[in-house]
């Protein structure tokens, strides 16, 4: 069960706590001035809280430090300092440089570009992969849905970090697109499972029996009515996903599987810094360093999106 | 002459023994992160003497339920509770929450509405009972408190105790768990059982089961009972006093006899108007009650009814009224504040009322019915719909990658019916009987797995996907959850259109649609882009009729519209949906579990029980005079919201439960609760037991039975 | 009940032998064991590497299904793994290596476990409180942090608490002193010192999971009605929340011990290797860069089976747990 099933989303449900105001029929209070879909009252509860705000910023500032960096310093990833090798951050290598002189900062900007484009890319393609699969096997139902259900119970035998170093001969000597298209691959199963559940009730929902009887066709169905009322977890667990995404890639680099030299992932600079971690420190920490906050700020983003999306979130409940 | 209260406490029938509780202006709060608090309850005072049933009534926020909830202490800990509660003496809110819990479920217990989500799943439920005596009594032992629990088990009657004891919760019926929670409550024989809605998740043979149950334990504890309910029915039989709840006040209180014959507040005028009556229902048209509560995080000045009080004046919307005691008593005579006053009310007009200035008619005039067309009802007409045998067998299969067959869930066992052009066939029965698989197998327009359907004539399982296509047009579906029915991501302007959609009518002409059909259903079409979570359950309801109508049907099925919209609105969904049915010449298949107002709104009824219709004919003459031993039952176990009538009422009661749907009963299907079965002698039992009664014609009415001569052995007075 | 186990167990059964069956053709397909011997100097002639590589029935040449098949004939009637590239047999060094990693993973999952689920519980009751903030964004904290960085942060961390201390209070590297004399006592003592860094990652990464997810569990339980009904019976808050809401927050916590189990099994291999451990983690990272096959193979048949079990158990644990599945 993902973190992600944790979300209470009440597909449909009101928040019952913003009353509404009444309308029509003898009702003491006028009509509000715009109507306020539930896109909009969801990002309203979001913008209001603020992890969002701190996560968003955080990240945005990340973004534009990996994009613009650098531009604004002299040193690059690969070129080498011999006047100033192994030494700590200084005011002319701010991170410091490894053995045999590269700049750290240089290559921590380097790898972070790498592993934000890579998580960036597969989270977001799970997310879809297992929204389809997901609401096929559960509009479906009959033999489509226990043969998706067998396959995904298959590859959730192994954990999928094994599974990825078993295949890592695979793309070995390939671009670190394939590596993408693999982390995605592996990814999916879980969030299919909750579509799936979530498809499968939302189809004995009345809205959507109603629309059967009316005729409506099954893709216009997906279209209109299903996806649509788990596009919030789907969001979230987009935004999740690319925090697995990220920790999948940095995890298979530092033990060699993934990104190998001469290319720069965070996974790489760890596995550099690891053996001098004791004796010169500030090569592993400032590479975990940059990858902590990024993947943290994300977090948070999530985890407001999944307070926002939860109608009795806030709530006393005890 | 109105005779002041300081502070408008009623008391009991001129009792003059203290009161067992007492609560004293008491109101909670819950404050909301970033809004305006909400006031639950505002304000509230109310007396309980000992033995006295006292029937709270009220509908979905008034407060009713977070007054009890502060009375036992268990609202959630951010709510704000002021004023007082005393119950034998002390003073309850002053307690700590272990000093109440010593309190609770011995002197005070309390029974809860939804019993499956209310124990426990993970114990017994002998267990759970035992743990309501373990926890006051610290001498007795394990052994005994169990055996005690089976004898509470056996006492709320529960067949099979001892077995039943090791049972858990989900393996136990509705009726049966609720007994449970009875037996709970009662255990510690406790001086004041609050029961919160216990029959409103319940059919209505069970209701009235349960309802003898708890009477029974107010007999032998000698309990107080404060009954928490929106069904007026229920308390009319049952209370002694009865509360009115409104707006998180208490708008009237007195005895059950004088709140219903002379009501002093208009809105319990208006909810005892609006509620169908099964004894004149069909003969008159229901009074509505517009509108809806105020919201309780932005209450209005004044009184909170005045937004809907047909006559209210500028003293209402200017000040709150207190409740005062306007029983014409004789001037002069001194109230020493409690035990004196019988009945109070809380309007400014109160008095005009109880002198008989303003009668009920003239508060809440009837509405006049719609001019009615004359059609010329064709006899020879061609059904709109017509069932023949109707079959539809659910297979019981255990086990994932191999599964196998355990049996046959028969919910719909041939049934068969017709519907003439513009007339409204009732159907009814309780859960589990098929009603709500019948009409969706009908709208399904596949072909059945045995029998037939015919809709306009022509046989569905015959037509290919275009004629089905089309006949969809003239065959539409109203769902009962308004919220469940409506796709909370779509403006409703799009949901009444999506019918219209299918048939490729064009975005313009869509629009003009549903501006027509919200007009039509009496709400602003300037509201087409609103989303469903903008309104209120009524309106929601209205615009699913609304979508119904969209593509002009012959037809419309209504799977038990009102039955989740408070019983003040229902009668303006009802009203409607009649106008409707005159206006565009309309026929209803119409399911509902609720008696009155099938009888108000259908031409013809058929009893469902079991997947079999045990009864079918014209609506006047099968309440008048019903011939099988179940829908005398159910006819009989439906309350009648009138306290003169109700008491006097014989019911009929049902034996247990209904079976499990995959029993094979041989004979009549009936015959294990049936209570004419058991007054039988055994020859005439054997044609029960041998032998499934088919439908047969008395009179115009058919009935499944085959002693139906004796069917007023059963004395059923409606 | 125990024949639905059973059923379940058969299931997964299936399941594992299909995914260690995949891995092996995966893998024989995608490593080729024959290149490093294509790099020596002198070559082996082409007769003297089919030789090993038939030996170890790993021939490229012969067909991957028919490998396939004498591999799990070899393992059915031989109850052997083949041999690996150095010679040793497969099953040998599992046997050896097993024990390792078993320690740290299921003493880590346990302990995790119970921190996690205590944390969970504590937090929902103090929603929003204080240490329910704490707890919240220390797990988050966790969730963003690789297993492999918190063992390195703690390797960093323990380095400066021995020199702060100018002596070796936590060893770390391996696990044990090699060369260390004395009691029994002694020697376990040592083991437990060189297990703590590890176990303490592994209990981090399964408290932070554990915990967020009992705590939405127990958010929902917390205002279930059964919990309300206690009270009314006379339980005190506290009371009802123990017996009544804990009991049944327990429930979900049997399936979600399945799904988290695998992510454990990867970080104790993680942490294995961190540290320097001579288990299974070392072992298959081995195996990749010396494209051996058989034990590749062999790990994966490990890791299944491990699963297999952790998944039989958890279906174990929620039909004692929760009544309502049994009948």
């Amino acid at each position: 069960m993902s973190l992600v099933e944790e979300t209470n989303a009440e597909l449909g449900a009101p928040d019952v706590l913003i009353t509404p105001q009444p309308l029509g029929i003898g009702g003491p209070s006028g009509p509000p001035a715009r109507s306020r879909s539930r896109g909009r009252l969801i990002w309203r509860r979001l913008t209001q809280t603020s992890r969002f705000w701190v996560g968003a910023i955080t990240i945005a500032l990340i973004l534009a430090w990996a994009l613009l960096g650098p531009l604004f310093y002299p040193f690059d990833a690969l070129g080498r300092d011999p006047l100033n090798m192994g030494l700590g951050p200084t005011q002319l290598h701010w991170f410091g440089t490894n053995s045999i002189g590269q700049d750290l900062y240089a290559q921590t900007l380097v790898g972070l570009q790498k592993s934000l484009v890579i998580g960036l890319i597969a989270g977001p393609l799970g997310t879809m992969i297992a929204a389809v699969v997901g609401s096929i096997a559960g509009y479906m139902g009959g033999v489509v849905d226990r043969v998706l259900v067998w396959c995904i119970n298959l590859l959730l035998v192994l954990p999928s970090f094994i599974l990825l170093v078993i295949l890592s001969p695979l793309f070995k000597g390939l671009s670190w697109v394939f590596l993408t298209l693999f982390i995605a691959g592996f990814s999916w199963m879980i969030m299919a499972q909750v579509v799936r559940s979530q498809t499968k009730s939302l189809r004995d929902r009345d809205f959507v029996k109603a629309a059967r009887y009316m005729g409506v066709p099954m893709r216009k169905i997906l279209g209109r009515h299903i996806i649509p009322n788990v596009a919030s977890l789907l969001i979230i667990d987009a935004t999740l996903g690319v925090v697995a995404a990220i920790l999948a890639e940095t995890s298979l680099s530092y033990f060699g599987f993934g990104i190998r030299a001469p290319d720069v992932s965070l996974g790489t600079l760890l596995a550099e810094g690891t053996s001098a971690a004791v004796t010169r420190p500030w090569l592993f920490v400032f590479p975990a360093g940059v990858l902590i906050v990024t993947l943290f700020a994300v977090s948070l983003i999530g985890d407001a999106l999944r307070d926002a999306v939860d109608p009795t979130s806030g709530v006393n409940r005890d | 002459m109105t005779n002041v209260l300081t502070n408008g406490i009623p008391g009991g029938n001129r009792r003059t023994d203290p009161p067992l509780l007492e609560v004293t202006d008491l109101s909670v709060t819950f404050p909301q992160r970033g809004g305006p608090s909400v006031q639950a309850v505002r304000g509230i005072s109310y007396q309980v003497h000992k033995g006295e049933f006292l029937g709270i009534v009220g509908e979905s926020g008034s407060g009713k339920s977070v007054s009890s909830l502060a009375l036992m202490g268990l609202l959630p800990s951010s709510a704000q509770v002021t004023g007082s509660i005393t119950f034998g003496g002390r003073s309850l809110l002053d307690l700590t929450d272990r000093q109440l819990s010593r309190i609770r479920g011995q002197e005070i217990s309390m029974i809860f509405q939804d019993p499956l989500s209310a124990l426990t799943p993970v114990y017994t439920v002998g267990d759970q009972i035992a743990e309501a005596l373990l926890l006051h009594d610290a001498a007795l032992s394990k052994r005994a408190a169990s055996a005690r629990a089976i004898e509470l088990l056996k006492l709320v009657g529960i067949p099979a105790p001892e077995r039943r004891a090791r049972a858990f919760p989900h393996e136990f019926s509705g009726g049966m768990r609720q007994r449970a929670m009875i037996a709970m409550s009662i255990a510690n024989d406790p001086r004041l059982i609050i029961a919160d809605e216990p029959t409103t998740a319940l059919d209505v043979t069970i209701q009235a089961q349960i309802l003898e149950v708890l009477e029974k334990a107010k007999s032998l504890t000698g309990a107080a009972v404060v009954l928490i309910t929106h069904d007026l029915g229920v308390v009319a039989g049952h209370a002694d006093r009865i509360a009115v709840m409104y707006a998180g006040k208490l708008v009237e209180n007195g005895t059950t006899d004088e709140v219903f014959a002379t009501p002093h507040m208009p809105y319990t005028i208006g909810l005892l108007r609006s509620v169908p009556n099964m004894q004149t229902a069909g003969t008159q048209r229901l009074v509505p009650l517009e509108g809806r509560p105020p919201s309780l995080t932005a209450l209005p000045r004044g009184c909170p009814f005045a937004a809907r009080c047909p006559i209210s004046v500028a003293a209402c919307l200017d000040t709150e009224p207190v409740l005062l005691d306007h029983a014409p008593a004789a001037p002069g005579v001194p109230v020493a504040g409690l035990g004196e006053a019988v009945h109070v009310a809380a309007c400014h007009r109160s008095a005009e009322i109880a002198s008989g200035g303003l009668t009920r008619p003239d508060v809440f005039p009837r509405p006049e019915p719609l001019a009615v067309e004359h059609r010329e009802k064709n006899r020879d007409a061609q059904p709109v719909l017509s069932v023949t045998g109707l079959v539809r067998h659910f297979p019981l299969s255990k086990g994932g990658v191999f599964s196998r067959r355990i049996g046959t869930v028969r919910a719909v066992d041939g049934v068969s019916f017709s519907i003439q052009p513009g007339q409204t066939l009732g159907l009814v029965g309780e859960s589990g009987c098929g009603k709500s698989t019948t009409i969706l197998e009908i709208l399904e327009m596949t072909k059945p797995q045995a029998g037939q359907i015919l809709i306009d004539g022509q046989d569905v399982a015959t037509l290919g996907r275009a004629d089905l296509l089309r006949l969809r047009k003239d065959v539409q579906i109203v769902f009962q959850d308004p919220m469940a029915a409506l796709d909370p991501r779509l403006p409703i302007g799009d949901i009444i259109a999506e019918p219209l959609t299918v048939h490729g009518v064009n975005a313009a002409n869509r629009r003009t649609r549903v501006a027509e059909l919200l007009d039509l259903v009496g709400l602003d079409p300037a509201m087409a882009d609103r989303y469903p979570h903008e309104f209120s359950g009524g309106q929601r309801q209205r615009v699913g009729i609304a979508r119904a109508l969209a593509t002009n049907p012959r037809l419309v099925v209504l799977d038990e519209p009102v039955s989740a919209l408070d019983v003040s609105i229902q009668a303006g969904v009802i009203n409607l949906l009649e106008d409707l049915k005159e206006q565009l010449n309309l026929s209803y298949l119409f399911v509902a579990h609720d008696l009155a107002i099938v009888r108000q709104i259908a031409d013809t009824v058929a009893v469902m029980y079991l997947g079999r219709i045990v009864e079918y004919g014209p609506v006047a003459e099968v309440f008048a005079h019903p011939r099988h031993p179940y829908t005398q039952a159910l006819i009989s176990a439906a309350p009648i919201p009138d306290p003169v009538i109700e008491r006097s009422r014989t019911r009929v009661l049902l034996e247990g439960d209904l079976p499990s749907p995959t029993e094979q009963i041989d004979g009549c299907n009936f015959r294990s609760r049936c209570p004419l079965y058991t007054l039988l002698p055994p020859q005439k039992r054997a044609l029960c037991e041998s032998i499934d009664p088919l439908l047969a014609l008395h009179g115009t009415v058919e009935t499944a039975c085959h002693h139906v001569e004796h069917s007023t052995l059963l004395t059923a007075a409606v | 009940m125990v024949f639905y186990i059973f059923k379940r167990f058969i299931n997964y059964f299936f399941l594992s032998l299909i995914a260690t069956c995949l891995a092996y053709v995966v893998s024989s397909l995608a490593l080729d064991p024959a290149a490093k011997y294509y790099g020596r100097n002198p070559q082996p002639t082409q007769q003297t590497i089919d030789n090993i590589l038939n030996g170890l029935g790993v021939n490229p040449d012969v067909p991957v299904l028919q490998r396939l098949w004498d591999w799990l004939v070899n393992i059915v009637v031989h109850g052997s793994l083949g041999n690996g590239v150095n010679g040793v047999s497969i099953g040998d060094q599992i046997i050896s290596r097993a024990g390792v990693s078993l320690r740290l993973l299921l003493i880590g999952s346990l302990i995790g476990a119970i921190v996690g689920v205590t944390l969970g519980v504590w937090g929902a009751v103090r929603q929003y409180k204080l240490s329910d903030q704490v707890v919240t964004y220390g797990s988050y904290l966790i969730f963003a942090t690789p297993t492999f960085v918190i063992g390195v942060l703690l390797m960093i961390g323990a380095t400066a608490l021995n020199g702060a201390a100018e002596m070796q209070l936590i060893a770390f590297t391996g696990e044990y002193t090699a060369g260390l004399t004395g009691s029994w006592w002694d020697l376990a003592l040592d083991r437990g010192i060189h297990l703590l860094l590890p176990t303490i990652a592994l209990v981090l990464i399964g408290a932070a999971g554990y915990s967020r997810y009992q705590r939405s569990v127990m958010l929902d339980v917390l205002s279930a009605d059964f919990i309300r009904t206690a009270r009314a019976k006379g339980r005190s808050r506290n009371s009802a929340l123990v017996r009544h809401g804990v009991r049944v927050a327990l429930i979900p916590m049997s399936t979600f011990f399945a799904y988290s189990f695998g992510t454990l099994v990867s970080g104790s291999i993680m942490l294995e290797i961190v540290f320097s451990f001579h288990g299974m983690g070392e072992f298959a990272l081995n195996a990749i860069s010396q494209s051996d096959i058989n034990a590749v193979a062999g790990t994966t048949l490990f890791v299944a089976i491990l699963i297999l079990f952790s998944s039989t158990l958890s279906e174990v644990l929620y039909a004692a747990l929760d009544p309502r599945v049994r009948n």
